[in-house]
């Protein structure tokens, strides 16, 4: 998985390229943790299962991310691994591994609000997949 | 979207000619200078996607500050018929109800010209701030339905301000309709332990001076005067608020699906305002809405004590007044002209302010003759200014008028060109003491990644949407 930051005026995009469409989806969720704080700093302690639906593979994505967003912003849990389990076009469930926030050990770099549909998408390139999605910080 | 798109009315408005499924014109209220920046900028496409919108009146419009959003442009405005028309989430925001409060005080710049670290400091260590800050009311979850009921009324029930400073809020601190039942319970979750917290990116409190007075008899009537002592609050729902948007975005996502609404962006997703979809999120944007105004309210005590305490000064010395608070995320159903006659419509206001003009009966007695009050934040260190609405924003705009000076600059090339400098020195060459939680908000809200504050106001004053009443110098800064 690999992924890079791409320019938005008010917020900040994310394009996540991987070998197959499992990899976008895995690769966004650990983008976003990393964008948040060092996960080299997170233990594997804990699981959290997410299990999304959505109408096409970007809706997946958006739902995806909003779930596993909120995994930190509701509940407090950062993830170092997320390995997903079932995939369909309209259904994705994947496994968090990581532990509840720590202020003593990991230092949050940024807020995340919110997730947003604005330009999400996933396609298929010539070495895989890729997905773009944009969140709102 | 390229230039040959637009076409200029007269020196401050351009326009977009509908094409494709654009049902109103964009419309455009900016400068030569100003548009020329918007180069990349895909906001005015985003102005013209929100005219896909059904039921939209008139014009999307784009104020000055208007830069690129995601679904509605920062900066926009979009009212709709109330029969034909819809609500949209985005429109309105995560922050819902993000807005500013501005606090006048008796005192003048030498009072605590030597104090004013102390104050910085005391105020950083006293209002909670940062990446999910808690605060320090924890709110039991009837409690909590009480503040998403009652709004500023609730903070000033529970001694955290006075009657008054429900006076100068905009709709009194309280917008109708609230249902909590229609709050998520990850939402009410979030807002729990959130009350009275500053937030982080681009919110902030800020000591200012009053510099320049342009509006003399504006200005008497605000109570404001050359070199007086000033506090800037810009906040919102803080985690309540974008959960709020977040779950009823999601839900109209499928809905505009379902009832087959053609949308150029699924982020513009929204509901008929008839449909109990579209009445149920109104209801939870009214709760968020009030939770945002207790917040500032709570943020405003908090203030207070921290300038009594470290002034050793009585309330009555201070003086500090609540000037007025005004939201910029919002959808309100507001009485407002069009076609020559007063309609009722529902105004998103994404990045915008409210602007109502001298004799409006929704302001306090005591701004009836100048109008009301619309605070303006500039970026980081900048300063603010105020200005007073106007009958031709009430006619031309839905009552609505620009809320700050807005990004240019995304906040990774923010990070690039801030790489190796420090933030806190050179604001403290310019005489503005800064306090933030994380370095990186230092960085990535650097002044030059806004536009000119100056020129964006210059725009709203010539084209009549506000008046320009005075310019306030930062002093210090907390962010989060």
């Amino acid at each position: 998985m690999s992924y890079r930051v791409f320019d938005h005026t008010a917020d900040m995009g994310i394009e996540i390229s991987g070998e197959t469409i499992g990899d976008v989806y895995a690769g966004a969720a650990l983008a976003l943790f990393d964008l948040l704080t060092d996960t080299s700093a997170v233990r594997e302690s804990e699981e959290r299962t997410v299990a999304v639906e959505g109408e096409d593979e970007a809706d997946l994505l958006v739902n995806f991310l909003r779930e596993v967003l909120y995994a930190w912003n509701g509940e407090g849990f950062l993830a170092k691994t997320c390995a997903v389990r079932e995939i369909s076009p309209w259904r994705l469930t994947a496994v968090l591994r990581g532990e509840p926030h720590d202020p003593a050990r990991h230092r949050i770099r940024m807020e995340i609000k919110a997730v947003t549909y604005h330009q999400a998408s996933v396609c298929r390139t010539a070495e895989g997949w890729m997905g773009r999605v944009v969140f709102d910080v | 979207m390229s230039d040959a798109r637009f076409r200029r009315i007269d020196e401050w408005r351009w326009e977009i000619p509908p094409s494709g499924g654009m049902r109103v014109p964009g419309l455009l209220y900016t400068s030569e200078k100003l548009l020329k920046g918007m180069g990349a900028d895909e906001g005015p496409k985003q102005v013209a996607n929100v005219a896909h919108l059904p039921g939209i009146v008139k014009a999307s419009l784009a104020m000055p500050d208007m830069h690129w959003g995601y679904g509605f442009p920062i900066g926009g405005v979009a009212a709709f018929d109330l029969d034909e028309g819809v609500v949209s989430p985005g429109g309105v925001g995560y922050d819902i109800n993000c807005g500013c409060r501005l606090m006048t005080t008796r005192l003048q710049l030498e009072d605590i010209r030597d104090r004013l670290g102390d104050l910085v400091t005391t105020l950083f260590q006293h209002i909670p701030s940062g990446v999910g800050s808690r605060g320090k009311l924890k709110l039991s979850a009837k409690e909590e339905k009480q503040v998403l009921g009652e709004g500023s009324a609730w903070a000033v029930r529970h001694g955290y301000g006075t009657q008054a400073d429900l006076e100068t809020t905009e709709d009194r601190g309280v917008m109708a309709g609230a249902d909590p039942d229609k709050v998520s319970d990850r939402a009410l979750e979030r807002g729990r332990d959130q009350l009275g917290t500053l937030g982080s990116g681009n919110h902030f409190l800020e000591i200012e001076v009053v510099s320049e007075i342009y509006d003399g008899t504006a200005a008497e009537a605000f109570g404001l005067e050359a070199g007086q002592i000033c506090v800037l609050i810009h906040s919102g729902s803080r985690g309540l608020g974008y959960q709020v948007c977040d779950d009823y975005l999601a839900q109209m996502v499928k809905h505009v699906h379902e009832i087959r609404i053609p949308l150029p962006d699924r982020q513009l997703a929204c509901a008929r305002l008839t449909s109990d979809r579209g009445r149920d999120y109104l209801a939870a944007m009214a709760c968020a809405a009030n939770y945002a105004w207790a917040n500032r309210q709570l943020l405003m005590h908090l203030t207070r004590e921290t300038f009594e305490k470290t002034l050793g000064m009585n309330p009555r010395d201070l003086g500090m007044r609540l000037l007025y608070d005004v939201c910029h995320n919002i959808a309100k159903i507001e009485t407002l002209p069009l076609e020559g006659k007063n309609v009722r419509l529902c105004v998103h206001r994404k990045g915008a302010t409210r602007a109502f003009p001298p004799g409006h009966p929704a302001l306090p007695a005591a701004y009836r003759n100048a109008g009301q009050p619309v605070l303006i934040p500039g970026d980081m260190g900048t300063g603010s200014y105020i200005l007073a609405g106007t009958e031709r924003a009430y006619t031309e705009t839905f009552g609505s008028t620009c809320h700050g000076a807005g990004r240019v600059m995304s906040r990774t090339r923010a990070m690039k060109a801030s790489r190796g400098r420090s933030i806190p020195g050179e604001m403290a060459a310019r005489g503005v003491i800064v306090m933030a939680s994380g370095r990186r908000t230092l960085q990535e809200e650097i002044p030059e990644a806004y536009k000119d504050l100056d020129d964006v106001v210059e725009v709203v004053h010539r084209a009549g949407l506000s008046t320009k009443v005075a310019r306030l110098r930062a002093l210090g800064c907390i962010k989060g």
